[in-house]
C-alpha cells in the first residue's frame, strides 16, 4: 500500500505561514510563562535538595541498603508471634471501627450546627466550622500521642486519636451535606399535617442517611489504614510490631506485618465498596 | 371541607393493607438485622480493643487539664514578655516549619512526575495491553496503601536520619494517590484527539503529548495542589520517627512534658496548614476556572 500522506513543502508551509499567521507561529507569551514556571519549580527544587542536605552520595549508599533489606525480606515469617501479630490485627481492626463511629457520633450534632441553613447566626456558623478546622488541623498521630499521655498506652488511645481527627473531618462533610439537603420533602411532610420533628425524621434524614452512611463507609476504609500507624507511637495495633520489628532489623517479620496489613486493607475495600455500591448506587459516587 | 379521597371497600382495601404491613415489615427486620451485626461489631471491638469506659471515666478529667495545662501563661501587663517566652524557640521552629514545607514540596514534586509518567499506563482507553495497564495499577496501589510512615521508618534505616527518608516516603505514597486520581482524569477525556492524532500518524508518545495532555493538565495540577496541602500536614509527623521537618521537636515536647512547647508548637502547624488550605484553595478554583472557559 502507497502511503497517502503527503508532505508539505517549504513553499507550502511559508504560503501557509502567511495566510494564517497566528495559527502557525508558536505562542510565545505562552511558552515563556510556562518556561518560567518550570524554571521555577525546578529551581525551588534545587534549592530544597540544597537546604535539605541532599547528596548523591548519601542517596547511593542507602538504596544499596535498601535493596539489601528488601532482599533478606523474602519469604515472609512471622517467626513464632502468629498469635500476638493476629491479636494486633484486631485490635487494628477495633481502632479503625470504633474510631469511625465515634467521630461519627460526635460529628452529628455538630455538622447540624456548622450547616447554614440550620444555624442562620453567622458568628456560630463561623466559630463552629474554625473549631472543626482546628481539630482538623492536627492529624492523627498527634492526637495519638497526645492520647497515650491522657490515657496511657494501648489501642484505647487510638481509638480516642481516630475518633478525634474523623470528628473533625465527618464534622466538615456532614455539614455540607446538611446545606446541600432539599428543603422540599420537608414542607411536603410539614403541609400534609406533620410536625416539625416528623418532617426531619421524613424529610430530612431519607436524603441526608445515604450520603452519611457511604461517607462514613469511605473514613472506615480510610482509617483502616491510618489505624495501622497510630502504634508507631504506643497506640495499639499493628504498628507496633512494624515499629518495633524495623527497629530489630527482623525483615521476614516486617515484611508478615505489611503483608497482613494489604491483606486487611484490600478485603476492607472491597467489602466496604460493595456495601457503598448497595447503598448509593453505583452512579452517585462521590468521594 | 369534604374529604375527596373515595374510601375503598373493605374487601378491596384488606389485601393492600396485608401487603404494606409486610413490606414494612420486611424493611423493620432488615434493620434489625443491620442493628444487632453492628452491636456484635461493636462489642467486639470493644472487647478487642480494651475500651474500658469506667477506667476512662475515672480519667476523664485528664483530658481537659491536659489541654489547660499546654495553654500558656498570658498576663495583660506583660503581654509581650509572655509571648517571646512562649515563643521562646521561635527561630529554630521556623527553620524546621520551613523545611517542613520543603519536605512536602519535594515529595509532591517528584511523586507528581513520577505519577505522571505512570497514570498513562493504568488507562483502560489508552493502553490495550492489559498485562501493563495490571501491572501499573498494582503497584500504583501498592505504593498508596503502605502508609507513608511505614516507608518513612523503613528508609531512616535505610538512609539514616535526617528530611531524605521523608521526602522518599512522601514521595512514593504520593505516586501512588495521585497515580489513581490522575489515571482517573484520563480515563474520563473526550477521545476524538487521541483519534483525531493517531490518524494523522502521531505515536503513541505523541498523541498523549498533544491530544490527551493539553486536555488534563489543569486537572492535574489542582490534584497536585491538593496533594501539596495533604503533604504537608505529613510532613509535619514525619519527625515522629525521624524523617526529618517539625515533628522531631513536637514529638519530644509531647514526650518530655514541656507544655508550653506543645501548644507553641501546634498553633505554629495549625496555622501553617491553614495558610496553605487558603492559597491552595485559590490557586485551584482560578484553575478550575481555567477548565470551564476551555
Amino acid at each position: 500500500m502507497t502511503r497517502a500522506r503527503f508532505d508539505l513543502g517549504s513553499a507550502d508551509h511559508a504560503r501557509l505561514a502567511a495566510a494564517f499567521p497566528r495559527g502557525m507561529r508558536p505562542s510565545p507569551a505562552g511558552r515563556v510563562r510556562m518556561g518560567l514556571a518550570v524554571a521555577a519549580a525546578v529551581a525551588l527544587a534545587a534549592y530544597a535538595f540544597w537546604r535539605l542536605g541532599f547528596s548523591l552520595e548519601r542517596l547511593g549508599s542507602g538504596l544499596a541498603q535498601l535493596g539489601h533489606f528488601v532482599l533478606m525480606m523474602f519469604p515472609p515469617d512471622p517467626g513464632t508471634q502468629l498469635p500476638l501479630y493476629i491479636h494486633a490485627l484486631g485490635e487494628t481492626l477495633a481502632i479503625a471501627f470504633l474510631g469511625t463511629l465515634g467521630g461519627a457520633l460526635l460529628a452529628a450534632p455538630f455538622g447540624f450546627l456548622a450547616a447554614k441553613n440550620v444555624i442562620p447566626n453567622i458568628f456560630a456558623h463561623f466559630a463552629v466550622r474554625r473549631f472543626l478546622d482546628t481539630v482538623r488541623g492536627v492529624d492523627r498521630l498527634i492526637w495519638a500521642l497526645i492520647y497515650v499521655t491522657v490515657v496511657g498506652l494501648g489501642p484505647f488511645a487510638g481509638i480516642l486519636a481516630i475518633a478525634t481527627a474523623s470528628f473533625g473531618e465527618l464534622g466538615k462533610l456532614f455539614s455540607e451535606a446538611v446545606e446541600a439537603l432539599d428543603r422540599k420533602p420537608v414542607e411536603g411532610v410539614v403541609s400534609t399535617g406533620g410536625s416539625p420533628l416528623e418532617g426531619v425524621r421524613f424529610g430530612m434524614l431519607p436524603q441526608v442517611l445515604p450520603v452519611l452512611a457511604s461517607q462514613l463507609l469511605y473514613y472506615f476504609e480510610s482509617n483502616s489504614r491510618q489505624s495501622t500507624i497510630v502504634g508507631i507511637v504506643g497506640a495499639g495495633g499493628l504498628g507496633l510490631h512494624l515499629a518495633e520489628q524495623i527497629r530489630v532489623l527482623e525483615w521476614q517479620k516486617v515484611s508478615f506485618l505489611v503483608l497482613m496489613m494489604l491483606v486487611m486493607v484490600g478485603v476492607i475495600d472491597f467489602i466496604s465498596s460493595r456495601l457503598r455500591f448497595a447503598i448509593i448506587g453505583k452512579a452517585r459516587i462521590t468521594t | 371541607m369534604p374529604h375527596a379521597i373515595p374510601i375503598l371497600p373493605d374487601d378491596q382495601l384488606a389485601p393492600m393493607f396485608a401487603r404494606y404491613d409486610s413490606a414494612v415489615r420486611a424493611r423493620r427486620r432488615h434493620t434489625l438485622i443491620m442493628a444487632a451485626v453492628v452491636g456484635v461489631c461493636i462489642v467486639l471491638s470493644c472487647w478487642m480493643g480494651e475500651v474500658r469506659p469506667l477506667v476512662f471515666l475515672a480519667h476523664a478529667d485528664r483530658l481537659p487539664n491536659y489541654f489547660w495545662s499546654i495553654l500558656p501563661t498570658l498576663h495583660w501587663n506583660t503581654f509581650f514578655a509572655d509571648l517571646s517566652e512562649w515563643y521562646w524557640n521561635l527561630d529554630h521552629w521556623l527553620k524546621l516549619l520551613v523545611d517542613t514545607i520543603f519536605i512536602a514540596y519535594l515529595g509532591t514534586l517528584l511523586g507528581g512526575v513520577g505519577a505522571f509518567f505512570l497514570c498513562f499506563l493504568a488507562c483502560a482507553n489508552l493502553v490495550a495491553n492489559p498485562f501493563i495497564r495490571v501491572t501499573a495499577r498494582r503497584f500504583l496501589e501498592f505504593c498508596r496503601t503502605v502508609p507513608e510512615l511505614v516507608f518513612a521508618l523503613l528508609f531512616v534505616v535505610a538512609f539514616g536520619l535526617g528530611p531524605l527518608p521523608g521526602v522518599l516516603a512522601l514521595a512514593i505514597h504520593t505516586l501512588g494517590s495521585l497515580g489513581k486520581l490522575f489515571a482517573e482524569v484520563v480515563e474520563n477525556i473526550d477521545m476524538k484527539p487521541v483519534e483525531g492524532a493517531t490518524a494523522s500518524g502521531a505515536s503513541w508518545a505523541q498523541s498523549v503529548r498533544f491530544a490527551v495532555v493539553p486536555q488534563v493538565a489543569s486537572n492535574f495540577a489542582s490534584y497536585g495542589l491538593l496533594r501539596f496541602e495533604i503533604n504537608v500536614r505529613e510532613a509535619s509527623i514525619m519527625g515522629f520517627v525521624g524523617a526529618g521537618g517539625i515533628g522531631q521537636d513536637l514529638i519530644e515536647a509531647i514526650r518530655k512534658f514541656y507544655y508550653s512547647d506543645v501548644s507553641a508548637i501546634l498553633l505554629l502547624i495549625i496555622a501553617t496548614v491553614m495558610v496553605i488550605d487558603l492559597l491552595t484553595e485559590q490557586v485551584r478554583h482560578r484553575l478550575i476556572g481555567m477548565e470551564d472557559r476551555r
